[in-house]
């Protein structure tokens, strides 16, 4: 199989709703055989071009192609090499749960064995209870087994573990890694950190529709092989924080949390932390935390935006 | 690469097999569902029923015995239902939860869709029409059968009420889908001569008669009592199943 050819391609696409801009010029790139995280807050435009690869949305400007293929126009040849798992629903209320996975499974030529999918993502116990009595955990499980049953080359999850309990979570996010040990893609939209920082070979992270950065999540938060500290402060006059800059250096980002603290931000070392102590000294300073680790997404995404990403 | 459990291996089904998985799930449910089933068997038995009593009650002057004459009303009614009423409510509430979105991502094209609804339709009217029909003929019925007659009202009744359950459920919210395909079926039960003759309106007569209602009852009644295909009637229903059609196409949503 050639893997030269990317799974997913988006090039500078624009959608949206009325006169509200959903996706603003957003390009990305997924390559096969990866998990590729669309990491954003609510409303940054995760779902409108995750749908648009799904061939539910058409472009209004820009272009998605899927194995090479138009979602729009090649949507037949498409659909059965694509899993797709939506955000929510998706089956019958009155359906059994093992009846639709197996409904869904027929659809296609060489199913998996909905036995044994349904007894890895932990439904077997409850394949004969209605769709609208399951737990908002167990239907999120279920759509995500609808979306691998066909064996696709490429999986778009979106929010996959929305609703799961930690042990579901853990569950799902092996599976997922074992899907791309096998040589599926798998695209999902998160906007928890630690997710995409757990289980993406690359994240791309989008607000406001556009890609603001793109990398490996170790690329992404590694700041020039330097710790990150991280301080909560009092409100100090400029001058004072002028001296922090000194010794923290350029890349020091200062942000306010409300009206009486502000987050400072900046890669330390063991030379600079001696440094900041004596800064405190210096002012008679006591910071409200102060935190010394590797940068988070977290912290990718506050200073690329200067807020924090809602959970 | 050696094989794993996910390995790919895409592709969709036959469309034959899939068309068929999606006719007996939509048949499943239709029938399992109790609300469904009331309008689809219990309601007409009943209004059979009913009808033979209150026509020893009250004289209405007919034309034929009481039984020949509601009978194929009865059957008519009941294609009404389940092509009308049902399909409005259940895919009105499809969109709602997602289940045709969803089927929208999955190798079953939309025309596949389509025809395993209009197949899981046919199944579900086979059904009634076995217990109406047995029911009737227990009661002492007597048709004179035009097998084409019956089979054209049926498929002609099921492609125009069909069509437009798919354009209320198409244009309204589920909920108002709900209250609005009852309203309609109630409506014409009563006022539509869907069981009671064209005949026995009166001058409004001429106009039921144009309502796809009217045309299915009457092309039942001629197929069951005369013997004969009821020409003007069936094309009536086409009228209305190219009309529900050319809508539903205009107006649907998928989602």
């Amino acid at each position: 199989m050639p893997l030269a050819e990317p799974a997913v391609v988006v090039d500078r696409l624009v959608m949206k709703y009325g006169d509200k801009l959903a996706v603003n010029s957003l390009s990305l790139q997924v390559d096969r055989g990866t998990i590729t995280s669309v990491l954003g807050p609510n409303g940054a435009g995760k779902t409108t071009t995750l749908e648009t690869c799904e061939g539910y949305r058409r472009p209004m400007s820009g272009s998605v192609r899927v194995l090479g293929l138009d979602p729009q126009k090649d949507r037949r040849a498409l659909l059965p090499r694509i899993g797709v798992m939506l955000q929510s629903g998706g089956a019958w209320s009155g359906v059994r749960a093992m009846e639709m996975l197996d409904h869904i499974a027929k659809l296609h030529a060489n199913p998996l064995d909905t036995g044994m999918l349904s007894e890895r993502l932990g439904l077997a116990d409850c394949g004969r209870t209605p769709y609208r009595r399951l737990s908002g955990g167990q239907q999120q499980r279920l759509g995500l087994a609808m979306a691998l049953v066909g064996r696709p080359e490429v999986v778009f999850v979106d929010e996959p573990t929305a609703g799961m309990d930690p042990h579901a979570r853990r569950t799902t996010w092996d599976l997922l890694q074992e899907m791309r040990a096998d040589g599926v893609t798998v695209v999902l939209t998160t906007h928890h950190m630690d997710e995409a920082e757990r289980l993406s070979d690359m994240v791309h992270i989008i607000d406001h529709g556009r890609v603001i950065a793109s990398g490996t999540p170790e690329a992404l938060t590694s700041s020039n092989h330097k710790a990150t500290l991280r301080m909560v402060l009092p409100l100090l006059p400029d001058g004072a924080l002028q001296g922090l800059s000194a010794i923290l250096g350029p890349d020091l980002e200062v942000s306010p949390i409300d009206d009486a603290r502000v987050q400072a931000l900046g890669p330390a070392d063991s030379g600079t932390l001696a440094a900041v102590a004596r800064w405190y000294e210096h002012h008679e300073v006591l910071p409200f935390s102060l935190t010394l680790g590797q940068r988070t997404l977290e912290d990718v995404f506050l200073e690329l935006t200067g807020r924090e990403m809602e959970a | 690469m050696s094989t794993g459990t996910f390995t790919p291996d895409p592709g969709g089904a036959p469309l034959g097999r899939q068309v068929m998985a999606q006719a007996g799930m939509e048949a499943r449910l239709i029938l399992r569902n109790g609300e469904q089933l009331l309008l689809a068997v219990v309601i007409p038995v009943v209004v059979l029923l009913g009808g033979i009593v209150a026509s020893k009650r009250i004289d209405l002057n007919l034309s034929e015995r009481p039984i020949d004459l509601l009978a194929p009303g009865v059957l008519a009614l009941a294609i009404m239902s389940t092509a009308f009423t049902s399909t409005a409510i259940a895919t009105g509430f499809e969109r709602r939860y997602g289940v045709i979105k969803r089927l929208g991502a999955s190798p079953l094209p939309r025309h596949g869709l389509l025809l395993g609804k209009v197949l899981a339709l046919l199944v579900v009217e086979a059904f009634q029409i076995v217990v109406v029909a047995a029911l009737a003929l227990s009661l002492g019925w007597d048709p004179s059968v035009s097998i084409l007659g019956v089979l054209l009202a049926s498929v002609l009744g099921t492609a125009a009420f069909g069509a437009l359950g798919l354009l209320v459920a198409g244009l309204l919210r589920a909920e108002a889908t709900l209250a609005f395909a009852n309203l309609v079926y109630l409506l014409l039960m009563v006022g539509g001569a869907v069981v009671i003759p064209v005949d026995e309106y009166g001058a409004l007569g001429q106009v039921v008669r144009w309502l796809p209602s009217g045309a299915l009852g009457e092309s039942m009644r001629e197929a069951l009592i005369h013997g004969s295909p009821a020409w003007i009637p069936l094309l009536v229903l086409v009228g209305w199943a190219a009309v529900g059609a050319a809508l539903t196409a205009r107006t649907f949503r998928w989602e």
